[in-house]
């Protein structure tokens, strides 16, 4: 129970951080007080909180899950690919965005892009494209804290409990603190973050007696040697795997995070440090994730070992629900959890598992930005600032807080998390597709409003055909895929265990190269802004 | 440095980021125990800040930061 209540102590100290954020605002009614904290972020807050709001509980609990089933490949797939687009994507668009935010007030990606296209309506699909990937996230942050307080807890707090406190502690400090207590909270808890890495990798490590030996055992048996290498993967597979990480600036969160620095300098720090940041990050998660394949002391491990040994061998005598309960229990994203339970004395597992709480909640800066998008893009393009003023439309953002957080928690209580572990797969890849609108905007003066419609839709269209794809055509057992048609000796489209692919790469390559066409060939086919818009855009 | 230079360096890393030739090898473990592809990524990582640090350095978009004069209290 004791990591339960360093937990606890950890809820209160970021509720405290956000109600103190309330406290120190001194301009509470105004929009661009509550949803960009004035534009005032200093350098260490910015590249801090701008970090900690791309990092999920995917950073630490499903790094290590992935690496403990596919091993070392999962650092090269996710987070060295991610270390060289998303700070490019800072450098290259952030910067733009802010420059633009600071010159024409804009709060949100598709102001920006209703000003540029001079587009009203296809901003509102926009919007509504965004918002509808946008929301698994949330919901997945529920659930991620329902089931981290039930494991901290040793099942003493029912998923249900655990899940409404992380929702409510959420709530209450982006209902009150709104972006500044946000910002906060993130740095705090990407401080834990960092520091999670470096302890848990000292604390294991001494536990199992150094690295050096668990390494040597996991490459001298033939089971687990191919955990050391990429053998796992193909290189299209990883290859296409670049195309993942365009979707970081495209997410609503990130795009508006960067509307929140003070002076666009403070961008430079976090450009160079991100790749660090990563580093220090996604290293210890990837590295322990591989390495619990020897902590074969842990009885929950050794269990997962076990059912994964039961269904490389014995699948073909398995009924199904047999393979669900067995692959679920091979399933390693609460890998780091038992090995912290294990080799760390309690008080340091509470510490570590205030890390590990600090990744799940994640999903604040994504209920700000949605209530963001709502009262900026909807509430005041239609007139809703006008009629009730100012001081309404930031009180209709925090309803929207309290009633979207409410709608996701009554969601996470009665939907299987499976569902949304895929919407968000899902979600990746339609971002990655959107990536034409912020390029097309900020540096193709040809680039037009049909373009963009025409760039949403086929990312919504080819998210939902890709899903319907996947939930029609079952898996295949693991090792073989099922395919239609040939080109270049690959099946042009194919189920893999994983999901899809279309000519051996992942859906997101063809999603977002035909979304750049789309975008080239209709904007090229309609007419352009006028020539005082392109000039403001684009002056020198 | 000439801004070509820079793009050249950033398609240069892309491409090593492509690293066949570590793809099934696990040995030499470097430490004694980080194998040598992912020992690798991880020096990748490190370069990509450095030339991260070079971009900041050579190519900061400074004339975006001075305020629009035609424009400058126009709202959405």
């Amino acid at each position: 129970m004791i990591p339960a209540i360093v937990v606890f102590i950890y809820l209160a100290a970021v509720l405290y951080i956000g109600i103190f954020a309330f406290r120190r605002s001194t301009h509470r009614n105004e929009a661009e007080d509550y949803f960009l904290a004035n534009r005032s972020l200093g350098v260490f807050v910015f590249l801090l909180s701008l970090f900690g709001t791309n990092m999920t509980a995917f950073a630490l609990l499903g790094s290590s899950g992935h690496a403990f089933a596919n091993g070392i490949v999962t650092y090269g797939l996710m987070a060295s690919s991610s270390a060289l687009i998303v700070p490019l994507s800072l450098f290259l668009i952030g910067t733009r965005m802010w420059a633009l935010g600071k010159r024409y007030g804009f709060m949100t990606p598709v102001q920006m892009f209703r000003d540029r296209w001079q587009c009203s309506h296809i901003g509102t699909v926009i919007t509504v494209v965004q918002a509808a990937l946008l929301v698994p996230y949330i919901i997945i942050g529920v659930m991620g804290g329902g089931t981290t307080m039930n494991a901290i807890s040793g099942g003493r707090i029912p998923y249900w409990f655990g899940g409404a406190i992380v929702a409510l502690v959420v709530m209450s400090y982006v209902f009150f603190g709104g972006m500044r207590g946000t910002a906060w909270v993130n740095t705090f808890q990407t401080i834990l973050f960092l520091l999670f890495g470096a302890i848990a990798l000292g604390v294991i490590g001494a536990g199992m007696g150094g690295f050096s030996k668990a390494v040597s055992e996991l490459a001298s048996s033939p089971a687990t040697a191919a955990l050391l290498t990429r053998e796992r993967v193909s290189t299209l597979y990883f290859f296409s795997y670049t195309f993942i990480p365009l979707s970081s600036i495209n997410f609503p969160h990130m795009i508006i995070f960067c509307l929140t620095a003070e002076r666009m300098q403070h961008f430079k720090k976090t450009v160079v440090l991100y790749p660090i940041c990563m580093l220090a990050i996604w290293l210890p998660a990837v590295f322990l994730g591989v390495a619990a394949n020897r902590a074969v002391e842990v009885p929950a491990i050794q269990a997962k070992l076990e059912a994964r040994r039961t269904l490389a061998t014995q699948s073909a005598t398995l009924s199904p629900d047999q393979k669900i309960e067995l692959r679920r229990t091979a399933a390693g994203d609460d890998v780091l959890v038992r090995l912290l339970e294990f080799y760390a004395p309690l008080w340091l597992a509470g510490l570590l598992g205030a890390g590990i709480m600090a990744a799940v909640m994640a999903s604040d800066s994504q209920i700000l930005a949605l209530s963001t998008m709502f009262t900026e893009d909807i509430f005041a393009f239609y007139e809703g600032k006008a009629k009730f003023g100012e001081a309404a439309q930031v009180h209709t953002g925090r309803i929207f807080v309290i009633v979207l957080t409410v709608i996701a928690y009554v969601i996470a209580l009665r939907w299987p998390q499976s569902i949304f572990d895929l919407a968000v797969q899902f979600a990746f890849s339609g971002y990655s597709a959107l990536m034409p609108l912020l390029v097309g905007a900020l540096f193709w003066k040809r680039s037009t409003r049909w373009g963009a419609l025409a760039c949403t839709l086929w990312a919504a269209a080819a998210v939902i055909a890709v899903a319907v794809f996947q939930s029609v055509v079952p898996a295949p057992a693991p090792g073989t895929e099922t395919g239609w048609g040939s080109l270049f000796g690959q099946h042009i489209i194919s189920r893999t265990p994983a999901g899809t692919a279309v000519l051996g790469l992942l859906p997101v390559v063809p999603m977002t190269i035909i979304s750049a066409l789309l975008m080239i060939v209709v904007s090229m086919l309609t007419t352009k802004p006028d020539e005082t818009t392109i000039r403001r855009y684009f002056q020198k | 440095m000439k801004r070509s230079v820079l793009v050249l360096l950033v398609v240069a890393l892309y491409l090593l980021h492509q690293d066949v030739w570590f793809w099934r090898v696990a040995r030499p473990f470097i430490f004694g125990f980080l194998p040598v592809g992912l020992f690798y990524h991880v020096c990748f990582t490190l370069a990509v800040s450095l030339l991260m640090w070079l971009l900041v350095r050579q190519a900061w978009p400074a004339h975006l930061e001075a305020p629009d004069k035609s424009q400058e209290d126009r709202k959405p």
